[in-house]
């Protein structure tokens, strides 16, 4: 899982020092997502499901996330492009946190 | 996850208002429901929204909503509150039959042109004295010395008397005529009187505050529907109303199977990756739920390819389908709704709070007892001997 087959997530490495939400989308792809690449590697805007992103995969994305930043994704940002990149599920878990406040 | 189809565009253009509508109708939901009282601010946003007009025809300077995109409504403000979305189901059914079944007379067309500016029309069908049969009626129109008609007529059930600005009335059509020779008379709020009778205390539904009165009008012969009742029922009324009665039904259900769906989701947020054993229930509730929609979604459009064909919407497969739909929905929901309650579990259980089942419950039970499932049985059962279901 540490092999990168994809050039453009290996620049990426400077997000891991990103915000909260970013940690959290990443650490939940880390442990739910079964991407071929490593996640906190990925570029922010990468396509997860080429990196092997599986629907099934994404409800426990989705669960870790919402479990890790204490939020539930609305019912309106629940498609697959929501989960299509790091920096797409970070903007609907921050709609999210919005939405709860 | 909800998978997003791209809805088609004829659903879209009222999406919006109704989902405005059911923000405001599921704020008030909770005290509608504990003080059986009429849900006036979802009434008014009805009308405000365009809703309550929304079926009015083109011709008639309408949006001519289908039935299809009524039930869309229907569900949508049935899952914020159902008393609100039956106050539409009905309203709906009742207007229809003016544009379908009214004629050119002018109190016909001034009516539709009160619907077209949002007035709200309520039903005297039922009749003490004939058991809930609304295609028999006891009381008559009776003309005057001056040329108008009078009538009164003593109803067990007005759904939403106080809120509306006209009742539609069913009576025989003078004082000779048999009990089954039925009219259908308009009565503008401002031309009759009601006494109330008796009050609607009831378990579910108690928004739509269905009391009894015995009203009395006397008006003019032009706000006498050309067509006879039987085929007002028969074409428009009873398909209408079955079809969008079950759409605020399937929204009960819909908003029970959210709570479930997110009593499972909390559970699954506890150890992601291990599927928690809520979400077999859950997946099976889905099954349910979605044959629930498929056939409500599926008779309202089987209504409106019908709609222009009488002799289709007279058929005895037609009428055996209306109340098959009735029948089968109001048994899908309160099996539904029970189901999402053991999924959610002691806070499904819970009187209230965000996670109770408990109006769901008692709302859904009303759909198997409002026109009693056994009289559409008893009426399809002289049917069923000749005639099969529409495949």
């Amino acid at each position: 899982m540490e092999q990168d087959p994809n050039p453009s997530s290996a620049t990426a490495t400077a997000t891991i020092a990103g915000p909260a939400t970013d940690r959290a989308v990443r650490r939940a792809l880390a442990e739910h997502g079964r991407l071929t690449v490593d996640a906190w590697g990925v570029a922010s805007i990468a396509d997860l499901y080429v990196l092997g992103l599986t629907s099934h995969a994404t409800v426990n994305v989705m669960l870790a996330v919402e479990s890790e930043l204490d939020v539930e994704f609305p019912d309106s940002v629940l498609n697959r492009s929501t989960f299509a990149s790091v920096e797409s599920i970070t903007a609907a878990a921050e709609l999210a946190a919005e939405l709860a406040s | 996850m909800t998978l997003v189809l791209p809805a088609p565009s004829v659903v879209d253009r009222f999406a919006e208002r109704a989902s405005a509508v059911a923000e405001v109708a599921a704020q008030f939901a909770d005290e509608v429901d504990r003080d059986a009282r009429p849900p006036r601010e979802a009434i008014a946003a009805m009308r405000e929204y365009g809703l309550l007009a929304a079926a009015v025809p083109t011709e008639h300077g309408g949006e001519g909503a289908s039935v299809a995109e009524l039930s869309a409504i229907a569900t949508e403000l049935g899952r914020a509150c159902a008393a609100t979305g039956m106050v539409f189901a009905m309203h709906q059914g009742q207007v229809m039959a003016l544009w379908r079944h009214g004629g050119d007379g002018a109190g016909v067309l001034e009516t539709i042109e009160d619907v077209r500016g949002g007035a709200l029309v309520a039903s005297a069908t039922s009749e003490r004295g004939v058991g809930g049969d609304a295609r028999r009626s006891t009381c008559s129109i009776e003309p005057t010395d001056d040329g108008r008609i009078r009538l009164r007529k003593d109803a067990p059930v007005i759904s939403y008397a106080t809120e509306a600005d006209a009742v539609f009335v069913t009576a025989r059509r003078d004082p000779d005529a048999p009990a089954s020779d039925q009219r259908l008379l308009i009565c503008r709020t401002d031309t009759m009187v009601l006494s109330q009778t008796s009050t609607w205390d009831t378990m579910g539904l108690r928004g739509t505050c269905s009391n009894g009165w015995i009203l009395d009008t006397e008006t003019t012969t032009d706000r006498v529907f050309r067509d006879d009742y039987a085929a007002i029922s028969a074409q428009t009324v009873l398909p209408v109303s079955h079809v969008l009665w079950a759409s605020v039904w399937l929204g009960i259900a819909v908003s029970s199977a959210e709570r479930a769906r997110s009593a499972v989701r909390k559970q699954a947020r506890a150890s992601v990756g291990t599927t928690p054993p809520g979400a077999l229930r859950l997946a099976e509730l889905l099954v349910d739920l979605q044959a629930l929609a498929d056939s409500v979604r599926h008779a309202a459009e089987r209504f409106d390819a019908a709609a222009d064909d009488p002799d289709v919407l007279a058929s005895s497969a037609y009428a055996l389908a209306a109340n098959a739909l009735k029948i089968g929905a109001s048994e899908r929901v309160t099996d539904i709704v029970t189901k999402a309650l053991r999924i959610v579990g002691i806070a499904g259980y819970a009187a209230s709070g965000p996670m109770s089942i408990a109006r769901h419950l008692r709302d859904a039970h009303g759909a198997a007892v409002m026109v009693s499932n056994d009289r559409l049985l008893g009426n399809d059962a002289d049917l069923a001997i000749m005639t099969g279901v529409i495949l």
